[in-house]
C-alpha cells in the first residue's frame, strides 16, 4: 500500500510551485483588483507543458496522468484561484472533449494550439435556464444545406471570451426523438463566427482573473463537419468528461485549502495579541489544527479518485471517488477560507492580505461542474438509492 | 548525417539560500544543508547548451563534482533537457578547494573528451555559494584552452564561438576558436522550467559515475588537507542586535545625525 505520489510527480511539484510563486503570486493581487485575464500568463503556462499534461505527444502533450494535473491545478490554485480555474477548465472543458470525441481534423486544427496554451477554448452547456437539466436546452442548431444555423444563449462560459479563445464548444438541440425529448448534440464554434457574440464579463464574487461571459447566438453558421461526437450524444458525452473534471475541481478546492493553511500557521507565529502570539491560544490553534485536517483528508480523497482513474478502475467506482472528492474537498475549501479569514482578523477583511480573496473565490467551488447537492445526489445514487 | 558536437556543462549543487544551513566542519566554510539545488547561476549555462542544441547538431552533458546528494544538480539539467550527465563523486573529495576542483574538473573534461571529444565547455559565472569565478580561468588554463568569460551573448559559427561581454565602460565582441572555456552571465537568456515530459523523460537518461580513480587523481592531492588556504577560524555571524530608538523631543535631527555619524555612515 503507498499513499505518496511518485518522486517524478513531486518533482514537477517543485516546479510548479517555483513557477506560481515567481509568475503568478506576485500579480495575483492586482489581476483581481482590475479583473485582469492575464493572456501572457496562460503562454507561460503552456510553456511549462500544463495544459498537455494529459495529451497525447502528437499533439505536443506530454501523455502524462491525471494525477500530474491535479498537482499543477493543486500548486497554481494555492497562489491564484483564477489561474487554477483558467487551467482546469481550458483542459477538462476546452482540450478534453475536442480530445475524447474529436474527428482528427477536428484534433488536427484546434488540439496543438491549446495544447501550447497559444489558444483556449470553452464549453457551453449552461444556459439561462438550463444547466444540469439538459432537456431544458432551448439554443438550436438546425442543418441548412451544408451548415447548422445556431440561435439561442449561453450562460457563465469559461475562458470564452479572451484575446486567444479559439472556439467554444456548445450543446444545443438539433433535433427531437421519438419520446419527444430533445435531441442534444455538440457543435463547436469558432471565435468571430458571425451571429456568435461574446457578451461583457460578469462581475462575479470571485475569480476575478478568470475570464467569464454569457455568449449569444443569432443565425450563427458553421459547417456541418463542425458536429463534435455523435448527433444526439452531445449530453452524454458531455457527462462522460465530467468524472475527470470533478477530480480536478477537488484539487483546486485543495490549493485553496493548503494556502489557508500555510498563511494561517504562518500569522498565528507572529501575530501577538496581550504579549503572545495568538497561535499560543487554543482558540486559534485548534481552528489551525482543523484545517490541517481539512487538508489531509481532501488531498488524500482527491489524489485517490485520480489514482483510480489512472489504474483504469471501472467508472462506477471512479465517479463515485470523484463525487466524493469533490464534496468533500470544496465543502472544506469553503470552511478553510472562513477560518482563515477568522484566524486573520480584521486583516483578513482587507485585501492587503491574500486571505480575503481566497474567501471570495471559494464560494464557486461549491458550484461549478455540478453542485454540492448534484454530488450527493451522485453518491446516494451509487450507493443504490432510489434518490431523485 | 554528421555526428553531433559536444558541449558539456559544468555545474555545481549549491546550498538553497531559503533553506536552514550550518557549516559542515571547523575549518572549513563547506556549508551544510538539509536541501540544496542546482546553482541559479549554473541553470544559464544549461540554457544556453540547450538553445544550441535545439539549433541542431549538438549533444548536450553536465558534470557536476560533489556529494551523493549532489546527483539532483544533473538530475534538475537533464529534466531541463540535457541529454547525459556526468557525477565525479568520492569521498577523499570532501573539502577540496578551488585548484583541487579545478584539477578534476580538467581531468574529467579531458576523459570526457578522449571519449567522444568535447567541442565546448559551459561554465555559469560563478557559484551563488562560493562565488569566486576562477574555475572557468583554472580550467582552461589547465587544459590548455582559450577562455572567454562573461557572455551575455554567444553564437557559433564553423570553429569560432563569438561571445558579447557587457562591462561598465564598454561592450566588447570576442571570438575565440573552438574548443574554449566559456562563463556566461545571468542576462544570456531566461531558463526554462523543467516540463513534466521533462522530468520523466529524464528518469530514462544516462548518468556516469567517475571516482577519482577513474580520472587517475591520487586522494591526497585534493580534499580539505591538499587545500591551499586553510581556514583557520569559522564562526556564525553574531544575531542582529536591538535597534536605537530615537524619541524626538526637539533634538531628535542632532540625536539622529550623531549617531548616524558615529556608525561612520556619514
Amino acid at each position: 500500500m503507498s499513499f505518496a505520489l511518485s518522486e517524478e510527480h513531486e518533482a514537477f511539484r517543485a516546479v510548479v510551485r517555483e513557477f506560481a510563486e515567481a509568475e503568478i503570486a506576485p500579480h495575483a493581487a492586482r489581476w483581481d483588483r482590475e479583473h485582469h485575464f492575464p493572456v501572457e500568463v496562460v503562454a507561460r503556462m503552456g510553456e511549462l507543458g500544463l495544459f498537455g499534461l494529459t495529451a497525447p505527444e502528437r499533439f505536443g502533450g506530454s501523455g502524462g496522468d491525471l494525477a500530474s494535473l491535479c498537482v499543477a491545478i493543486e500548486e497554481i490554485g494555492r497562489v491564484d484561484q483564477s489561474m487554477g480555474i483558467t487551467l482546469e477548465a481550458a483542459v477538462g472543458l476546452g482540450i478534453n472533449p475536442i480530445l475524447r470525441f474529436g474527428t482528427e481534423a477536428q484534433q488536427q486544427r484546434w488540439l496543438p494550439d491549446l495544447v501550447a496554451g497559444r489558444a483556449l477554448a470553452g464549453f457551453g452547456l449552461t444556459e439561462p435556464e438550463a444547466g444540469s437539466d439538459a432537456g431544458a436546452t432551448r439554443t438550436r442548431a438546425v442543418l441548412e444545406a451544408d451548415e447548422w444555423v445556431i440561435d439561442g444563449a449561453k450562460q457563465f462560459i469559461t475562458n470564452s471570451g479572451s484575446a486567444i479563445t479559439s472556439c467554444v464548444t456548445i450543446t444545443a438541440r438539433t433535433g427531437e426523438l421519438p419520446d419527444a425529448s430533445p435531441e442534444i448534440s455538440a457543435i463547436i464554434v469558432p471565435s468571430g463566427t458571425p451571429g456568435f457574440t461574446v457578451e461583457p464579463a460578469y462581475d462575479k464574487l470571485g475569480w476575478h482573473a478568470s475570464d467569464t461571459h454569457p455568449l449569444t447566438f443569432a443565425g450563427a453558421r458553421v459547417p456541418v463537419g463542425n458536429l463534435l461526437g455523435e448527433r444526439g450524444k452531445g449530453f452524454s458525452q458531455f457527462l462522460a468528461t465530467l468524472d475527470d473534471g470533478r477530480i480536478a475541481i477537488a484539487a483546486l478546492a485543495v490549493g485553496a485549502i493548503a494556502a489557508c493553511l500555510e498563511m494561517s500557521v504562518r500569522y498565528a507565529g507572529e501575530r501577538v495579541a496581550f504579549g503572545v502570539p495568538i497561535g499560543t491560544k487554543q482558540g486559534v490553534a485548534f481552528q489551525v489544527a482543523d484545517l490541517h485536517v481539512m487538508l489531509e483528508s481532501s488531498r488524500l480523497l482527491t489524489y485517490r479518485a485520480a489514482w483510480l482513474r489512472d489504474s483504469g478502475r471501472p467508472r462506477a467506482e471512479v465517479k463515485q471517488a470523484a463525487a466524493v472528492a469533490k464534496l468533500h474537498a470544496t465543502t472544506c475549501a469553503v470552511s478553510a477560507t472562513r477560518v482563515a479569514t477568522q484566524v486573520f482578523g480584521g486583516y483578513g477583511f482587507i485585501e492587503d492580505y491574500p486571505v480575503a480573496r481566497f474567501y471570495r473565490d471559494a464560494k464557486i467551488l461549491e458550484i461549478g461542474e455540478g453542485t454540492s447537492e448534484v454530488q450527493r445526489v451522485l453518491i446516494a445514487r451509487g450507493l443504490g438509492l432510489p434518490v431523485e | 548525417m554528421a555526428e553531433p558536437r559536444r558541449v558539456l556543462v559544468l555545474v555545481k549543487y549549491v546550498p538553497d539560500a531559503a533553506g536552514e544551513r550550518s557549516f559542515a566542519d571547523a575549518d572549513s566554510t563547506t556549508v551544510r544543508t538539509t536541501e540544496g539545488l542546482l546553482s541559479e547561476l549554473d541553470e544559464y549555462a544549461v540554457e544556453e547548451a540547450l538553445s544550441l542544441a535545439e539549433s541542431g547538431g549538438w549533444e548536450v552533458t553536465v558534470a557536476t563534482m560533489g556529494p551523493e546528494q549532489a546527483g539532483a544538480a544533473i538530475r534538475k539539467a537533464l529534466q531541463m533537457g540535457a541529454d547525459a550527465g556526468i557525477h565525479i563523486s568520492d569521498e577523499a573529495l570532501h573539502g577540496t578547494d578551488a585548484l583541487g576542483t579545478s584539477a578534476v574538473l580538467a581531468a574529467a573534461v579531458r576523459k570526457f573528451s578522449d571519449e567522444g571529444g568535447c567541442d565546448l565547455l559551459l561554465c555559469g559565472m560563478a557559484s551563488t555559494d562560493a562565488g569566486m569565478s576562477v574555475i572557468p580561468a583554472m580550467l582552461a588554463e589547465r587544459l590548455g584552452l582559450p577562455q572567454v568569460s562573461f557572455a551575455s551573448q554567444l553564437s557559433v559559427e564553423g570553429d569560432t564561438v563569438r561571445i558579447r561581454r557587457d562591462s561598465e565602460t564598454a561592450t566588447e565582441t570576442i571570438e575565440s576558436r573552438l574548443p574554449a572555456v566559456v562563463s556566461v552571465t545571468d542576462q544570456i537568456n531566461e531558463p526554462r522550467y523543467p516540463s513534466f515530459k521533462g522530468i520523466m523523460a529524464a528518469k530514462k537518461k544516462p548518468v556516469t559515475t567517475w571516482s577519482l580513480a577513474d580520472l587517475g587523481i591520487e586522494p591526497a592531492e585534493v580534499g580539505l588537507a591538499a587545500s591551499w588556504s586553510p581556514v583557520t577560524e569559522v564562526s556564525k555571524r553574531p544575531p542582529r542586535g536591538q535597534g536605537t530608538i530615537i524619541t524626538d523631543d526637539g533634538e531628535g535631527g542632532v540625536a539622529l545625525a550623531e549617531f548616524l555619524a558615529a556608525e561612520k555612515f556619514i
